[in-house]
């Protein structure tokens, strides 16, 4: 059995060594949150942190992890799922539609306020390529304002 | 709020037993919980009900089909139509409560299951959720359901304190006997009101009366989708759940001719290997992981059939000769547009083309299916888990896989990743239905892979339209012929709605009248006719469907029109427009907010130039004004949309916008790169490396007017896309002079003027 720490516990896993990440969390671990989405790192819906790096996650074999890395997920972006100020943003300005992609879009804007606090339209833009099919990317773009205390700005 | 005067006489009794909903939601309940004070009472209050035994005093009281009220005020308003990030279910609630008069903040949601609506005599009636139709054609009976159910509650207070009804009122969930200064909340009497006959006559507020409905306010069903926690259908795990990997023949109309199961069936996890249908072939093992690394190790041939040798140059040629061809089924006709066309002092001429589009709903085609064989007395029973756009299709689909009644199987909705139109199919409800009845008694979920997906979609059909315009000495407008050519739909899914070589979704947008979109344009002489050519790949109904093309062609044909004849593309349509009022409107408003006619302040040193596009479709009336840049370099750059919309009725504004918001984003992903293409037969896009999708970089701004100007009920989900291509080609013609005429955008290279 491997092991891997998520969201701040170790936990154990039969998957193969090639096995992505993502694979682990969803089918071996129970943890749903973070999506399938194209499987060639091309839309971002699979985004987890890995030490506080984004991570597309459908295309990192489970066995590059060191047992030393944290792996965080949607599930463990604060710790009653409501309390992130980037979520707390999502909800105040109705972001999601399907809401398929959000999971992905919220890692991905929290790795982006952690390393840029008041990032710029530009930051988000080279940031948040993650597709969303419904356009929800100028809400996205606004909550992430609103998460960093700031007003949209260009 | 609470009266201290005694409860009404008659306590409720308990649920009776003839109404099934209330066993089936505690088996599986898909429900969302309201985003204010009703949020901790949503989805577990029931179970958590149910779990104590027993304890209520006064039980949960389904007082209508469409209100299910608890003990504790929370109503539980049932929704019939699917939501896939539309806002739907919200618009629907809203409308409902409205009627209602409950609290909104103690409004949750629920879906009713196809199995009970057919168990019901349909009395939730239609479940299709496409066309933009949930609420244009459903507001009055959602209405009637909420009006009805407060009708009986406050029927029931006033029996309970013995007086007239007529002098009792009810407001956020409370009955008032304002004579007396009693009160009595919808908990309280939901159970007598439950037995209540449900009244003849049921009034509906005017639209000035809303007070719950036309409100921006917050969709029900966000919490859940910012963290992880909703339950999509790829997310869903029953016990002893088994998954499955599946491959179809990638060359259309092939078929699966044998496959070697053994060099496979040893790998990890893997269960069966099994044939599904007469084309496909799938892996059932413990993992999805593990069933797709097997299927993509298993060795598979193919019988090509007979469109082996098919491409894109053939099906291109097909519709081509159309255009010319001398049968073509007329779909709008005023005068005599080819009389007229020959006697014209000049005539203007184009040819526009537009390619095979696919959904990418975010979320993969999957659905779960379990296959119970009968036994000791139990008929067999094939239930199925689906996110899927027609619940009563996916019943039917799943009986008809099962060869068993309908009444023998059940549908669970569950949240959709997106839609489209895709999910209104139910082709992969009934493999996973084939796959669950090979392994009887154990839960499969079929997920496809991205490749999968992309490679058996139902694709935008493909259209060609030849536009003649002719024009007298003076310049006007007096002939115009439209030939479209090209794929239907409906020949391909619902071919008993062609009659005589006409189907009548080709003409969205461009009818004589009616909500699937009037010409608002007063031609003289005109011909809209239509010859069907249908390519072997299935076509299917992709968000905003043949009005889409339809407003290319018109909208970019009629700016070529203004410009051949030195009119202001704004001055002409408005001139055309004078008879329609409503499409005049949306032109207006997006004209006036984005300053069209007056100078655009550069951006970045790159002089702004503008576009713009109008059309009816879907029951609403909406416009778009585009303001775009092109660098010497020929780098497109959107900056700014204005977009109008008038659907009559806005029952959440906020929620139109977030609609007209998206639109832009689907239509300017197919207008700028959207292309399926096929070689050899088969689709050559298999994921978004090769067919990419707009990206927030790219992603506009977008100013959205929702202007209803009431008495109707128009759709918001859709015709919005229509117009986000042609005013962005009318504004690239702005900048470039150059007037693209065939897409995606990224095939042409731009250079400025």
């Amino acid at each position: 059995m491997a092991t891997l720490n998520v969201n701040g516990t170790v936990r154990s896993h039969d998957a193969e060594p090639d096995t992505p990440l993502l694979w682990v969390l969803r089918e071996q671990l129970g943890l749903t949150g973070t999506k399938y989405g194209c499987g060639i790192a091309a839309c971002g819906a699979c985004t987890v942190h890995v030490d506080g790096v984004p991570v597309r996650s459908c295309v990192r074999p489970v066995s590059t992890l060191g047992a030393d890395e944290k792996v965080t997920t949607i599930e463990g972006l604060s710790p009653d799922g409501l309390s992130h100020p980037l979520q707390r943003a999502w909800v105040a300005l109705d972001v999601p539609q399907c809401g398929f992609c959000q999971s992905g879009m919220l890692m991905t804007a929290a790795a982006l306020l952690r390393d840029k606090p008041r990032p710029t339209d530009a930051d988000i833009a080279a940031a948040v390529t993650n597709v969303c099919r419904c356009g929800t990317y100028n809400r996205v773009k606004a909550a992430i304002h609103r998460a960093a205390g700031q007003t949209a700005r260009g | 709020m609470d009266t201290a005067r005694p409860r009404p006489a008659a306590a409720p009794r308990a649920r009776r037993p003839d109404r099934p909903v209330h066993r089936a939601r505690r088996q599986f309940l898909v429900s969302s919980a309201a985003a204010a004070g009703g949020l901790a009472l949503g989805f577990h209050a029931p179970l958590a009900r149910a779990q104590a035994g027993g304890a209520l005093a006064v039980p949960s009281a389904e007082v209508n089909a469409w209100v299910l009220i608890h003990p504790d005020d929370t109503v539980v308003i049932r929704i019939a139509r699917s939501e896939m990030g539309q806002g739907t279910l919200t618009g629907l609630a809203q409308l409902v409560a409205e009627e209602l008069q409950c609290d909104w903040a103690r409004v949750t949601t629920e879906y009713p299951t196809p199995g009970q609506n057919l168990a019901r005599q349909r009395v939730w009636g239609n479940f299709s959720t496409g066309g933009s139709r949930g609420i244009r054609e459903s507001h009055d009976y959602v209405r009637k359901g909420g009006a009805a159910a407060r009708m009986m509650l406050v029927q029931a207070a006033a029996e309970a304190w013995g007086v007239p009804a007529a002098d009792c009122r009810a407001e956020r969930g409370v009955v008032t006997h304002a004579a007396s200064g009693r009160t009595v909340r919808y908990g309280q009497v939901a159970g007598a009101a439950a037995r209540l006959k449900p009244p003849a006559e049921v009034p509906l507020k005017p639209a000035a009366d809303w007070t719950i409905a036309g409100r921006p306010l917050p969709r029900l069903d966000t919490v859940d989708k910012v963290n992880g926690r909703q339950t999509y259908g790829l997310d869903l795990q029953l016990p002893g759940m088994l998954n499955a990997a599946i491959r179809d023949c990638p060359i259309v109309g092939g078929r699966l001719r044998r496959f070697d199961a053994a060099a496979v069936l040893q790998r990890p996890g893997v269960k069966r290997v099994l044939p599904v249908g007469e084309t496909a072939v799938a892996v059932v093992a413990d993992t999805w992981w593990r069933a797709k690394q097997a299927l993509d190790a298993l060795p598979v041939d193919w019988d090509a059939g007979p469109h082996a040798g098919l491409d894109s140059a053939a099906i291109a040629r097909q519709l081509a000769e159309g255009l010319d061809a001398p049968q073509a089924a007329v779909g709008h006709a005023q005068g005599d547009a080819r009389a007229a066309l020959a006697q014209a002092a000049r005539t203007v001429e184009a040819t526009y083309a537009y390619p095979y589009q696919h959904h990418v709903t975010m979320e993969v085609m999957n659905a779960t299916a379990r296959f119970t064989p009968a036994a000791e007395g139990r008929p067999a029973r094939c239930e199925v888990w689906a996110p899927t756009q027609n619940g009563e299709a996916a019943l039917a689909a799943a009986a008809d896989a099962a060869g068993l009644p309908a009444s023998q199987c059940e549908v669970y909705k569950l949240p959709l990743g997106g839609g489209f139109g895709r999910r209104g199919a139910t082709d992969y409800v009934r493999q996973a239905v084939a796959l669950a009845q090979a392994l009887p008694g154990t839960p499969i979920k079929l997920a496809w892979s991205r490749e999968e997906d992309m490679q058996h979609g139902f694709y935008h059909p493909v259209t060609q339209c030849r536009l003649r315009a002719g024009l007298d000495a003076q310049g006007r407008l007096t002939a115009l012929h439209m030939r479209l050519s090209g794929q239907s739909i409906l020949a391909a899914l619902f071919p008993q709605n062609v009659r005589d070589g006409l189907d009548p979704v080709v003409f969205q947008g461009l009818n004589q009248g009616g909500a699937e979109g009037a010409l608002g344009y007063a031609i003289p002489n005109l011909l809209v006719d239509h010859a069907m050519r249908n390519p072997p790949l299935r076509p299917g109904f992709w968000r905003g469907v043949n009005l889409n093309h339809n407003a290319i062609y018109l909208e970019c044909f009629l700016d070529e029109v203004a410009h051949a004849t030195q009119q202001d593309p704004l001055a002409l349509r408005r001139q055309l427009l004078a008879g329609s009022p409503r499409h005049r409107a949306v032109l207006d408003a997006v004209a006036e907010r984005a300053g069209w006619g007056r100078p655009s302040a550069p951006v970045d040193g790159l002089p702004v130039h503008r576009g713009l596009a109008q059309i009816m479709g879907f029951g609403s009336y909406v416009a778009a004004c585009a303001e775009v840049s092109v660098s010497p370099a020929g780098e497109l750059r959107i900056h700014r949309i204005v977009a109008a919309t008038d659907s009559g009725h806005a029952v959440n504004p906020q929620q139109i916008a977030a609609q007209v918001e998206g639109s832009f984003a689907y239509g300017l992903s197919a207008a700028l790169f959207g292309e399926i293409t096929v070689a050899q037969g088969r689709v050559v896009q298999t994921n978004l490396d090769r067919y990419p999708v707009l990206t927030l970089a790219q992603m506009p701004r977008v100013e959205t007017i929702v202007m209803p100007s009431g008495g109707f009920w128009g759709g918001v989900g859709e015709p919005t896309i229509a117009v986000a291509a042609p005013a962005v080609l009318n504004a690239v013609f702005a900048a470039t002079g150059q007037r693209i005429r065939t897409l995606p955008l990224s095939r042409h290279r731009l250079r400025p003027a």
